[in-house]
């Protein structure tokens, strides 16, 4: 085997390479921050909604998590364009990832708010708390840091799962990729090169939402420090 | 614009044949590869713990398709001519083998301390320990895990699409072409995706339910 390695595509492409990092950065942005408000706001419905609103999440949960991303996104994107409605392919994609990773982020959230003791909720109710400030203020804050390390994997494994929206023509990273591929014909490279990309992108992810929690949970902080 | 005809559904029945193919190929290739990575994770020596769990956080930080195109163009570099069908079952098992080495650490690490120093006084050598003693013990406990990873092949052995692998994907997205019925024809997919995947994480959850009790 003599192949020449040759990452002189580097010197014509950096700029679109980095329009696409930019892009996968906002678009996993928008859609982490929708999907773990929505995530929440299921995982409430779940746990004390209403029956027939709890079954719907729970059959919701479950489709979403037995079918994959890809299938989604042809669905919606292709289902809208079906129906007349031109809608940019970026705006299709972060339709999908939010509509994906809000039956996760649900299954996790849920998880949490259910091992919370029961009698954090009776205390909050001592305190004369209406019901929906126990659950803001006591349950799921609670829910949340408890299950924070299962949302960062979440969050990451999301960033990753934007790079097959190319498949639908967003222009995210992987797109460019395939782009500078058919015009340069270095396909091999080019995906090193992506691979090294991505794997900064989401070991900085996890390291900005590690110091995230630093600042958010202050009582975890507190925690540590005793020990 | 056209109607669904039964050749098409047969078409996507197709596709989804070589979907369950590609989904044994990463869990086949998963275990052969997970198996000694789960073992080094959980090794008492620091540095084979260290540089496999190197290994795994970067095959974890990639997204599946790129790992696809590296596997892809990698094996025409190397100067192999195999079909994507190859490529696409490299790539899950590189996927598979990291995730379920990962799971499986966990599951040697919950076998109580307390074994492996039995087994330590009964002189048996790291290998016997690990085949005897914590192995099978680890692999009750990996049991309900594992099948609930078996969902994440199937739905993840979708995004061989971007190296043209024939499989459920892209035969509906072929018949979608041809009679842009979109939401009847990935509705239909996502129906086979699911009547494979559906009965795999119910029994995943009734098994973890189970052990629990146990």
């Amino acid at each position: 085997m003599d192949y020449q390695f040759d990452f002189s595509f580097l010197l014509n492409n950096w700029r679109d390479i980095l329009d696409g990092v930019w892009l996968t950065v906002r678009m996993s942005a928008v859609s982490i921050v929708l999907g773990v408000m929505f995530g929440a706001a299921f995982a409430v419905v779940r746990v004390y909604g209403p029956r027939w609103a709890a079954k719907t999440v729970a059959w919701y949960v479950d489709i979403i998590r037995n079918t994959p991303l890809v299938i989604q996104a042809f669905w919606i994107f292709f289902g809208l364009a079906a129906l007349q409605f031109r809608v940019p392919a970026l705006t299709a994609a972060i339709f999908a990832l939010v509509v994906n990773v809000v039956a996760y982020t649900t299954e996790i959230i849920r998880a949490g708010i259910e091992s919370i003791p029961k009698g954090q909720l009776e205390a909050a109710e001592c305190l004369g708390l209406p019901r929906w400030r126990v659950i803001l203020h006591v349950i799921l804050p609670q829910a949340i840091e408890k299950m924070y390390p299962s949302l960062i994997s979440q969050c990451v494994l999301m960033m990753l799962a934007t790079s097959i929206m190319s498949q639908i023509s967003a222009e995210e990273l992987t797109a460019i990729g395939y782009r500078i591929q058919s015009e340069t014909f270095r396909g091999f490279e080019i995906y090193i090169v992506l691979a090294v990309v991505y794997l900064a992108l989401s070991w900085l992810l996890r390291l900005i939402m590690e110091q995230g929690a630093y600042y958010a949970f202050p009582r975890r902080r507190r925690l540590n420090a005793n020990r | 614009m056209q109607g669904l005809t039964i050749d098409h559904i047969f078409f996507i029945f197709k596709g989804a044949g070589w979907t369950i193919i590609l989904s044994a190929m990463g869990f086949i290739g998963g275990t052969i590869l997970g198996l000694p990575i789960a073992l080094a994770r959980s090794s008492r020596n620091k540095w084979i713990r260290r540089i496999s769990g190197f290994v795994v956080q970067v095959v974890q930080g990639i997204p599946l398709p790129v790992i696809m195109f590296v596997v892809y163009f990698g094996i025409s570099v190397a100067g192999f001519d195999l079909p994507a069908i190859v490529a696409a079952g490299l790539a899950l098992t590189a996927y598979a083998g990291a995730y379920l080495g990962e799971i499986w650490k966990g599951c040697i690490q919950a076998v109580p301390r307390t074994q492996w120093e039995a087994a330590d006084c009964l002189a048996l050598t790291p290998l016997q320990t690990a085949a005897f003693v914590i192995l099978p013990q680890a692999a009750r406990i990996a049991v309900p895990p594992t099948v609930g990873f078996l969902v994440q092949i199937v739905k993840n052995s979708s995004y061989a699409v971007v190296i043209g692998v024939f499989d459920l994907t892209y035969s509906s997205r072929v018949v979608n072409n041809s009679t842009f019925e979109p939401f009847l024809v990935f509705t239909i997919a996502a129906i086979i995706y699911f009547a494979m995947c559906y009965p795999l994480s119910s029994l995943a959850s009734r098994l973890e339910r189970k052990f629990k009790k146990s």
